[in-house]
């Protein structure tokens, strides 16, 4: 075989199976790709193939996984991106990577991300930025940037991401693959260490609809150490369907194109075209409380992590700054070993949980939330899947929004909203607006991940989008 | 201002570890005096990444908590997080119930229940150095094996009103709960744990004075003391003028010392907010039937059964309902078919047979089985064996055990019995003292001792002296 790395990871399971693809040679491909990395992708590659193992003969074939470095690995470096857990090498494995090597997923590499999941554009990784395979001038997109030019860059088949508020959607959209938040509770969180509890999902960055359906149908599943976490009530599919008769997509009311990029609204635009070609009907929605959503999210995540990042104090594992005495080794640590960003979150998350301003704070947020999550049940009652652009740009240039945190935060105008509904959504790439791909959103009801896969599929063949000037 | 007579008024908070099998939110084994640091796993070290999942055995013990005290129970479990930053809490929250106890009111004797709620419990932190204790130490250690032990804390209404009444109330609770089986309930290991709130008030107002918080006092007898000299405390100032500040002390049992530990201005923000790792339990009517069927007779209802049905008096019915081993001691001896009276052998048992122990002693453990204690109680009640001769008998069980009547026989103590054995004896001694019998005779009958004094040393105490005094009447023709 050629070039066993431009084959996606469904076709390279199957050559594995069929006997056409030796496992070990696939993951040396991949390795030897992934360690001369330029995009800064990888905080962590594997040494060597692991042993052909029964696990090989699972459903994932021995096909190579990038893990965002967030999922702790056992022996292996788990920092979150963040200078507080250098060198962290946790002594167990978060529950869905074991539950994908089991499945026949050896770990292949760790990868990059913005400290604890927090930013947009992979900038705010203690371990350096991620460069846009598209534009290396660009950002990849983020928290899951690392994983996102990974898939898209060609070095890994496909990746294990987290969004919190966007961060598997953005970054795919921004890279030109698939990213899909799957329902909050459908995979377990055990040992994905914490940014928002309330809100992180795991889910896969892939190459096209099939692998995300492939890698997600064995990532779900109810865990026993996480209370969070559901069955499926449906087994994932392999999605077939080519057409969307009956489908009915709705748009929110509040997309009319301002604050949207004009290339990105155009793909919008055409792509909702496509879909009626295809059968399927567009309508308007309301999701009246959709506009509160980011700065609900700005009180919830932040006061959730406040708490979450508490437990990093250098007396344990990570980072220690010695210091005379345990108050001052404790704000030392905390001082050298977090990010800009992250203290910043620190703070306003403390402040809104403080007493006599979490009523209206936190909890007005919470109550903004419930509402938000109501929206979207109303509006599945008229229609199937809600769509929007994952966001309102494309990738933008390194630096370019680092001295604004709100207009990055702008960045996730559209994904947050579901994030707070803890609903599935899936990104596709729907084109290019000045040469950098385009994503397309679409949303579904808790436990929809079929319909949204099926629909997102049958889009993805008619789209036709050529991924290929983005390999490296 | 110096004629005031102070009230002192209690509430008291008592933390109870609960006795699962396992940690509240993770699968460690509970364990206490191991080599430190053998029961831990990335849940309860707080490793990145690790998640709490609720015990359901303590949600179980809480509701049969709740029950026993009569509380309104939770529709549902819901856990908040309450961070501080500490070494004794790897997490820098504690997973606790905040305005949603799983229990809420009740009552238990004379003082209400405010709420019960489950939490779990801190690392164990070892002050190294003279001291022992933080300040001063030259550094401190942590043990996380104690860290994430199910923990109970009950919180009274301000219902106690001096240091005795609520060391009585905490022994009942103390008893409560151990027949409940939800926790060993031993202060000296920490596994039941009470800090007091204390203020006192002019006697016979309404309005509360400003409290103080003593924490964690590991005996009964300091938490008497240490109300007590809080008490004493607070009055020192009110009658000096002062005011008492709020804030939370610390009691040295050894000097007596009561130092601060912080004040209100010092109090922690502990920004609660719900638990997003956890998700609210419904309380299903499963669960609450399965607690109502593991709850066993408490002691306050087993004292009222011991009241009502055996006719016992309240002070023996409460001793032998609220220490369990002695209320299981005594039943078994009262079924073991001696034809005992309960009264009399509630006695013997409360009175003569633990004053030969060891304090707090099991009598199940010792010499004297209950059957031997009800055949020797019944021994007495048929004028076998005198209450004299029924001591030595029992100074001889708890010796060596045995059976009473065989000790009996062997050691020659049977009552010398009716009137036939005794009338001579009388007789003769009524004989030796004639003016012992004039005054008798006369109707003075204070002089009997000494006709009981020479019939008893004739008999070597083997006869009963309500049965002389009636000889003695018969002969005179009184």
């Amino acid at each position: 075989m050629s070039d066993v790395t431009a084959l996606t990871a469904k076709q390279a399971a199957d050559a594995i199976a069929a006997g056409d693809l030796d496992a070990t040679e696939l993951f040396e491909a991949y390795r030897a790709k992934a360690a001369a990395d330029e995009l800064n992708a990888y905080t962590w590659v594997a040494d060597e193939a692991p042993a052909p193992t029964a696990a090989t003969a699972g459903p994932l074939a021995g096909v190579p996984l990038a893990v965002k470095d967030l999922f702790c690995t056992e022996g292996v470096p788990s920092q979150s991106g963040s200078k507080i857990l250098e060198g962290y090498r946790p002594p167990y494995t978060a529950s869905v990577v074991a539950r994908l090597q089991a499945a026949g997923a050896p770990l292949l590499a760790k990868t990059n991300q913005d400290e604890f999941a927090m930013g947009s554009s992979n900038e705010n990784s203690a371990y350096g930025p991620v460069l846009n395979p598209w534009d290396r001038t660009r950002v990849p997109g983020g928290s899951s940037g690392g994983s996102a030019a990974a898939v898209a860059g060609g070095s890994a088949p496909w990746a294990l991401g987290t969004d919190t508020g966007g961060s598997i959607r953005q970054p795919a959209a921004l890279t030109g693959i698939v990213g899909l938040k799957p329902t909050y509770g459908s995979v377990s969180r055990y040992g994905m260490i914490a940014f928002a509890s309330s809100l992180d999902q795991a889910g896969p960055l892939t190459r096209d609809v099939t692998d995300a359906a492939l890698l997600y149908g064995r990532m779900t599943g109810r865990d026993p150490m996480d209370s969070t976490s559901l069955q499926h009530p449906e087994e994932i599919v392999l999605p077939t369907a080519e057409r969307l008769d009956g489908i009915r997509l709705g748009v929110p009311e509040a997309i009319t194109g301002e604050g949207i990029e004009p290339g990105v609204f155009a793909r919008f635009e055409e792509t909702l075209k496509l879909a009626q070609e295809l059968g399927a009907t567009v309508q308007r929605v309301p999701l009246p409380h959709a506009e509160h959503g980011l700065s609900a999210y700005y009180v919830i995540a932040p006061a959730e992590a406040s708490s979450n990042l508490a437990r990093f104090d250098g007396v344990r594992y990570g980072l220690r700054v010695e210091a005379p005495d345990l108050l001052s080794m404790y704000t030392r640590t905390r001082h050298d070993g977090f990010g800009a960003e992250v203290k910043r979150r620190i703070m306003l998350g403390t402040y809104a949980l403080s007493s006599g301003y979490y009523d209206a704070y936190y909890g007005k947020a919470q109550r903004v939330r419930t509402l938000i999550a109501d929206d979207y049940k109303r509006a599945f009652a008229s229609v199937d899947l809600v769509v929007t652009p994952t966001a309102p740009t494309v990738a933008f240039g390194l630096g370019a929004k680092t001295a604004d945190p709100l207009e990055m935060y702008l960045n996730d105008l559209f994904t947050v909203p579901i994030s707070l509904a803890g609903i599935p959504a899936i990104s596709i790439p729907s084109g290019l607006s000045d040469d950098l791909p385009v994503g397309f959103q679409m949303a579904g009801p808790a436990f929809s991940e079929n319909r949204i896969l099926g629909a997102a599929y049958a889009l993805e063949r008619a789209i036709g989008f050529d991924a290929t000037a983005g390999r490296v | 201002m110096s004629s005031v007579e102070y009230e002192t008024v209690i509430g008291l908070e008592i933390h109870v570890q609960l006795a699962t099998r396992t940690k509240m939110f993770c699968g460690c084994p509970l364990s206490f005096g191991d080599p430190p640091n053998t029961h831990t796993c990335p849940v309860c070290l707080a490793l990145p990444g690790s998640l709490p999942v609720t015990n359901a055995e303590a949600i179980h013990y809480g509701l049969m908590m709740g029950m026993a005290l009569g509380s309104e129970l939770a529709p549902r479990s819901i856990f908040h997080r309450k961070n501080y930053f500490y070494p004794d809490s790897p997490k820098a929250y504690q997973i606790s119930q905040y305005d949603e106890p799983l229990c809420l009111g009740g009552r238990l004797g004379d003082v209400r229940i405010h709420r019960v709620h489950l939490e779990e419990d801190a690392a164990k932190l070892v002050h190294v150095g003279a001291s022992g204790r933080l300040h001063a130490s030259d550094a401190s250690i942590v043990d996380f094996n104690r860290g994430g032990t199910p923990l109970a804390e009950i919180v009274t209404e301000p219902d106690l009103r001096d240091a005795t009444a609520a060391a009585d109330w905490l022994r009942m609770l103390r008893s409560t709960l151990r027949v409940l089986g939800v926790s060993d309930v031993n202060m000296e290991e920490g596994s039941l744990r009470c800090d007091a709130n204390i203020s006192i008030r002019p006697a016979g107002t309404a309005e509360l004075g400003t409290k103080t918080e003593l924490k964690n006092m590991n005996s009964f007898r300091y938490i008497e003391r240490g109300i007590r000299a809080e008490a004493a405390r607070q009055e020192a100032i009110l009658r000096a003028g002062g005011t008492v500040e709020q804030e939370t002390l610390h009691f040295d049992p050894r000097t007596e010392a009561i130092t601060s530990l912080r004040s209100k201005e010092d109090a922690h923000d502990y920004r609660y907010f719900p638990e997003p790792d956890l998700t609210p339990v419904a309380i299903s009517q499963d669960m609450l039937d399965r607690a109502r069927a593991a709850l066993p007779e408490l002691p306050l209802a087993r004292a009222g059964r011991f009241e009502r049905d055996l006719g016992l008096s309240d002070e023996a019915a409460r001793l032998l309902a609220f220490r369990t081993e002695l209320g299981d001691y005594y039943e078994a001896a009262l079924g073991s078919g001696s034809g005992a009276e309960p009264q009399p052998l509630a006695n013997w048992l409360g009175n003569e047979l633990l004053s030969r122990l060891d304090a707090d002693a099991d009598p199940a453990q010792s010499q004297v089985t209950p059957a031997a204690l009800a055949q020797l109680v019944a021994l007495v009640g048929e004028k076998q064996v005198t209450q004299g001769g029924a001591r030595q008998v029992l100074d001889k069980l708890v010796a060596e055990g045995g059976e009473p009547a065989a000790i009996v026989e062997a050691e020659g103590l049977g009552a010398v019995g009716g009137s036939d054995e005794l009338a001579p004896i009388v007789e003769a001694a009524l004989a030796a003292n004639p003016d012992v019998a004039e005054k008798l005779r006369g109707g003075d009958m204070k002089p009997i001792g000494v006709i009981v004094g020479f019939v008893m040393k004739q008999t070597k105490g083997r006869a009963d002296g309500g049965e002389i005094t009636r000889l003695v009447r018969a002969q005179l023709g009184l």
